[in-house]
């Protein structure tokens, strides 16, 4: 198996700390029903400072000393304070440079808000350089907001991000110079003079909030599909899906072609985890992410998908459901009267598994179950909330020295492979239809 | 009358949905970036007296897109081919919105298609002062009501949009708006070579732009700019009106249409 740490890189500012800023900043993000759009005049450049540094010395502490972490993960967003991590790749070069082991795993590159593939190539060309080929890249359509904060038209979405992928690996495998008149991106020029070291590219994975565009595509092209903290049942569905689409192109999938990514707070005792566990509903948590009409601008979505969302009205992830209607409190008295609501589902997050906190022994047999139901080959430990850094810093220890070993027994006897060890998309299939590729009687042996 | 019957029109390779209606001198009609939400009484009153010709704009809800549409001229392009096919210029023409700024473009492109025209608050020329209101922040409810002053103080919105939205009206929205964005996300729902392009063409064919004075769509300074760039137009504004002059104050409308028109 093929293990992770992944964080946001929120901005915060820790309750004990700066109890003021923290509840100003909270009641802006909760009014909004948005962390996108909150007003960058609450940014402190010196806050933001100290935790991009913290944030990337984790990354840097997992390479060297905590080493059954087997890679870092990246990802980002724009006009968010959810996400400090605006421009991934200048962080993947930082890590590129400081760290000798951990594979740097970008989850992923939004190639249509960046808007110029040849140049984005030549950024993860000089990053797997100068790691010594340790990048793995991923892309993404970048959440509806992103569309918004980079002038992306979102009706072009898909289609220029699925021509920039093609773009980009002809601009690293087809010999230069050459000329390129596509429909989205025109290069009279293309001659990159840095192409990555691993050949004919680095691996591509894509991370996703279950949708079946994505899985689709991923199934189609042999990457990993990483499911971003969704709830099982629709985990094992999609999973399902791919399978299917798998097996139409001929492979059988594998754990080698699936990742989980699952929030976890782990401390040195159980009431410690499971308070600051609780902190990741800050603001709302993904449920605010960004209000739908910017989480889903007309276009970004297929037909199918805009079909689903107009009988639903929501999107998945976090507590899975929209939070309290359209909001409009006027006073902090309404706001403390929301917030109210948004801890009180902390006890229904744990039990929906969206949040696992605890110590060692109290988490390993509950994540082994996502790993007996979900079988993946790739697992990112999440964690974020406004978590002071001495306490982020003893969880990464304990899962390092408790948490991982014995998952990866765990993945080891159940026979998860993760992609580096097993080809995705080179297991045969045998007979059809496919194989399962995750186990419901284990999903419905823990009571989903 | 009462309805409009719609007929298939081959161009070529393309085919275009459009709702026809009543008797008389042709007037087309060309309808605004929500797209067409159903039979209005504007319709039922001036299709008394023309033949009303109501393109459905492909890809914005009721007809099947033309991937290779790029661009509002590209529209326009498609619409002008519909009038000579149909052997109908110079024609008396209508727009609403976006479907103005398209018979502008169609307008710049050739002025003898065109009798008489009238813009109602038309996008397409960026305004001087202010802006076009955002409509891809918005959620489409949010939009719609920001179409006029008082929905609720507007029975033919309620009649048209209220309720809640069936799953196939929010698809049918969603489809309009994506096309809007498809030709219109940049520059924001304006030309800045129009102006230019339009330059003298109101002394050729007589224009009518007719705005609301509670406009939350598109500033008035834009009408100013449109009428400057044709180099004379008459501006009617509608008082207690917001961007839907045809369903929020509807006699007064048709009124203006038809004096202007005879």
């Amino acid at each position: 198996m093929h293990f992770m740490w992944f964080t946001e890189r929120a901005y915060h500012y820790m309750p004990d700390e700066d109890p003021e800023k923290y509840r100003v900043y909270e009641n802006e993000v909760i009014r909004k029903r948005s962390f996108f759009a909150t007003p960058n005049d609450l940014f402190e450049p010196e806050v933001a400072s100290k935790l991009l540094n913290q944030y990337l010395d984790e990354k840097i502490y997992t390479d060297a000393e905590l080493l059954n972490f087997d890679g870092v993960m990246l990802n980002e967003h724009h006009g968010n304070p959810f996400c400090l991590g605006a421009v991934m790749d200048v962080e993947a070069a930082a890590l590129a440079k400081t760290t000798k082991r951990v594979k740097i795993v970008l989850l992923g590159n939004p190639v249509t808000t960046v808007g110029n593939p040849l140049r984005l190539g030549e950024e993860l060309a000089m990053i797997d350089l100068i790691s010594g080929g340790r990048l793995v890249t991923g892309w993404v359509r970048g959440a509806g907001s992103e569309q918004l904060a980079n002038n992306a038209n979102p009706a072009h979405n898909r289609e220029m991000l699925e021509e920039g992928i093609d773009f980009i690996v002809e601009s690293w495998t087809r010999p230069g110079p050459f000329r390129y008149e596509g429909k989205h991106f025109h290069f009279r020029h293309v001659n990159p003079w840095v192409k990555p070291l691993q050949r004919p590219h680095p691996p591509f994975w894509m991370p996703g909030l279950v949708s079946p565009d994505t899985a689709d595509y991923c199934a189609r092209r042999r990457y990993p599909y990483i499911a971003l903290a969704t709830k099982l049942r629709p985990t094992t569905e999609l999973w399902d899906f791919y399978a299917k689409a798998a097996a139409r192109e001929g492979y059988q999938a594998g754990p080698e072609n699936f990742g989980f990514m699952q929030p976890v707070m782990v401390a040195d005792t159980q009431e410690r985890a499971e308070e600051l566990g609780k902190r990741i509903l800050f603001g709302g948590a993904f449920a605010h992410f960004a209000r739908p009409e910017w989480m889903f601008p007309s276009g970004y979505n297929s037909k199918a998908a805009t079909r689903r969302l107009a009988q639903a009205d929501f999107g998945p992830n976090a507590t899975n459901k929209p939070l309290y209607g359209e909001g409009g409190e006027k006073t902090d008295a309404e706001i403390e009267g929301v917030k109210k609501i948004i801890y009180d589902s902390y006890p229904e997050l744990q039990r929906d598994m969206v949040m696992i906190a605890g110590t060692p022994d109290n988490v390993i047999p509950r994540l082994n179950k996502v790993l007996d139901v979900l079988k993946p080959g790739i697992f990112s430990f999440w964690l974020d909330g406004p978590v002071p850094h001495k306490d982020r810093m003893r969880c990464l220890e304990l899962l390092n020295r408790d948490v991982i070993p014995a998952m990866r027994e765990h993945g080891r006897k159940l026979g998860l492979d993760d992609p580096f060890t097993r080809t995705p998309g080179g297991r045969a299939l045998n007979g059809r239809p496919h194989e399962p590729v995750a186990d419901l009687d284990a999903l419905k042996a823990m009571g989903f | 009358m009462s309805e409009a019957t719609p007929i298939e029109v081959a161009l070529g390779s393309v085919s275009l949905k459009v709702l026809t209606a009543g008797e008389g001198p042709p007037l087309l009609a060309l309808h605004d970036e929500m797209g067409y939400p159903g039979w209005m009484s504007w319709q039922a009153e001036l299709s008394r007296a023309r033949s009303l010709h109501m393109p459905l704009a492909p890809g914005f809800g009721q007809a099947p897109r033309l991937e290779w549409l790029s661009c509002v001229r590209d529209l326009a392009c498609v619409y002008a081919r519909l009038l000579r096919a149909r052997g109908a210029p110079p024609v008396d023409a209508l727009g609403f919105s976006f479907g103005g700024w398209v018979l502008a473009e169609m307008l710049a492109n050739d002025p003898g298609l065109f009798r008489r025209l009238v813009l109602v608050a038309p996008l397409g020329i960026k305004p001087p002062e202010g802006v076009i209101l955002d409509a891809f922040e918005l959620t489409h409810r949010a939009h719609l009501e920001a179409t006029v002053r008082d929905p609720a103080a507007t029975p033919e919105f309620d009649r048209l949009y209220g309720g809640k939205p069936t799953p196939e009206q929010i698809e049918a929205f969603d489809d309009a708006r994506a096309e809007s964005a498809r030709l219109a996300w940049q520059p924001y729902m304006h030309n800045p070579a129009l102006p230019h392009l339009l330059e003298g063409l109101g002394a050729q064919v007589p224009t009518l732009i007719v705005h609301g004075d509670d406009d939350r769509v598109v500033p008035r300074s834009a009408m100013l700019a449109y009428r400057d760039a044709l180099g004379g137009a008459e501006l009617a504004t509608l008082p207690r009106c917001g961007h839907r002059p045809e369903i929020e104050s509807k006699e007064r409308f048709v009124a203006l249409v038809r004096d202007f028109l005879n």
